[in-house]
């Protein structure tokens, strides 16, 4: 078997007293598309977070593409610590502009037009000059529909232009792997479709992506593996059929009926 | 009351007043121009995250907020040279004294004001592969410059006014020269009257001047 793109081995992520991850292993392979699903609380979008470092394991590795991330943490009397890692900031900036993430929130730069907000990391990660930023800038708005928004203001575009818009500046930086934490439930429900529609496309296009979601028929439809998260753990994990068709364990079905149960 | 003003012996003597105002101005915008720029490094210190850096940056901004800036500038022209063995002339303590305090101020400004852009921001900038400095100043500092604006115009006039106080250093701007007259005629009210109409000429255009843009960049919202 070819060497996954990410492994996650032993992955711990606590908050102050509160343990939210409690040993994590993934491995995906290039081109795999997950679904991550799960109860509020579950530990989903902080497993998410810690692939790309916007939360720090506490414990743990990632490996990228063969390369375990993050140098041993070591012990005043130089000895290593238990799986404890330190990044530095140039890994950590290298690490995210290879994994690219969507929020929930979209987080546009609210100073800069659409097209700017696509540009702007093109121009100060990738360092290419502002044409060649804008013409990238413009093909990747065109990919996701909204050409004509080029030069708006995140402010005057509804939630479902903002995401797709926040889509579009993820992809401007030619990322390996795309991180979805939740992004269609902060929309009103008319505009989760036109969101969900982009994200398709880009599954179709064979790309890396794990999405953190809600949308149980998405994850059915576009995902090669589903993981169920409890507790911090994946409880149950397989094809989207296993897992959400025919689930193994209680705490698995339990979840699935509660999306059912008003079902018509 | 029959006091008769007399406004004669300011007329007589304007043009010494108006020697005043350069130095005046000089101290006003250098120790703006450097208090803002200091004042955003050491509000640096508090959002570094770093024990190290944030509880020096904390004592400095303590320390000049919670003095009276009359003693700072004493303290520069007569303290420092007991102190470092180097004698300052009586504008660059001024100077000094002013730039050091203002930065104080302005750290706190500046502080509160990258405190106020949401998380998501950052999170938006770091996500895209930005390191923590560019994530400051392409995309946070931008979006904080207009929530700061109505606090640095606040600043900038309490400054200018502040300047009155290097008069005690001997350093020769309007007051000094106003209080000057003021002995040398007996005539405090007429000339200190009209020392306060110069420095609202003075300070007036750029508090219009920043309202203006205030409400410019309120409408592009």
């Amino acid at each position: 078997m070819a060497e996954p793109l990410i492994r996650i081995r032993d992955l711990h992520k606590t908050f102050g007293a509160l343990e939210v991850l409690k040993g994590i292993d993934i491995d995906v392979a290039r081109g795999e598309r997950i679904a991550i699903i799960g109860s509020s609380g579950s530990g989903k979008s902080t497993l998410l977070r810690c692939i790309n470092f916007m939360e720090m394991p506490t414990r743990g590795t990632i490996t990228l593409d063969g390369r375990v991330l993050g140098s041993p943490r070591r012990s005043e009397k130089g000895k290593a610590t238990n799986d404890e890692r330190t990044y530095s900031e140039r890994e950590l900036c290298n690490v995210r502009e290879r994994v690219g993430m969507v929020f929930q929130q979209f987080n546009l730069f609210p100073h800069l037009t659409s097209l700017q907000n696509v540009m702007e990391g093109v121009i100060t990660v990738k360092r290419k000059s502002r044409t060649e930023a804008r013409e990238s800038a413009q093909a990747q708005l065109a990919k996701v529909g909204l050409s004509d928004k080029a030069d708006v203001y995140p402010g005057k575009l509804s939630g479902g232009q903002q995401q797709r818009v926040a889509i579009a500046r993820a992809l401007a930086m030619e990322p390996e792997v795309l991180l979805f934490d939740e992004p269609t439930s902060s929309l009103d429900p008319e505009l989760v479709g036109e969101v969900l529609r982009v994200i398709r496309a880009l599954a179709e296009e064979g790309r890396t992506m794990l999405v953190v979601t809600h949308e149980l028929g998405f994850a059915y439809h576009y995902a090669d593996r589903v993981l169920f998260l409890a507790d911090g753990r994946i409880h149950e994990a397989g094809t989207p059929d296993a897992v959400l068709k025919a689930p193994r364990e209680e705490r698995t079905r339990n979840f699935l009926a509660r999306f059912t149960e008003f079902g018509f | 009351m029959d006091y008769t003003w007399d406004f004669k012996v300011v007329a007589d003597n304007f043009h010494i007043l108006l020697r005043g105002v350069g130095l005046t101005i000089e101290l006003w915008a250098v120790a703006f121009v450097l208090g803002l720029a200091l004042g955003l490094l050491v509000s640096m210190g508090p959002l570094s995250g770093r024990r190290w850096l944030r509880w020096p940056a904390q004592a400095y901004v303590e320390v000049f907020r919670n003095t009276p800036v009359l003693i700072q500038l004493i303290w520069f022209y007569y303290a420092f040279p007991i102190v470092l063995g180097q004698q300052l002339t009586p504008v660059t303590a001024a100077i000094l004294a002013l730039t050091l305090n203002t930065s104080a101020y302005c750290a706190e400004i500046f502080r509160g004001g990258i405190e106020s852009i949401a998380r998501g921001q950052w999170e938006a900038a770091k996500a895209l592969g930005m390191t923590w400095r560019t994530s400051l100043r392409r995309i946070i500092l931008p979006q904080v410059g207009k929530r700061m604006l109505p606090a640095f115009t606040n600043r900038g006039i309490e400054l200018a006014k502040v300047t009155s106080l290097a008069s005690v250093l001997a350093v020769h701007e309007i007051m000094y020269q106003g209080r000057l007259l003021s002995s040398t005629y007996y005539r405090p009210l007429e000339i200190l009257t009209v020392v306060a109409l110069v420095y609202f000429v003075l300070i007036y255009p750029g508090s219009y001047l920043s309202s203006r843009l205030e409400r410019r960049l309120a409408a592009r919202d």
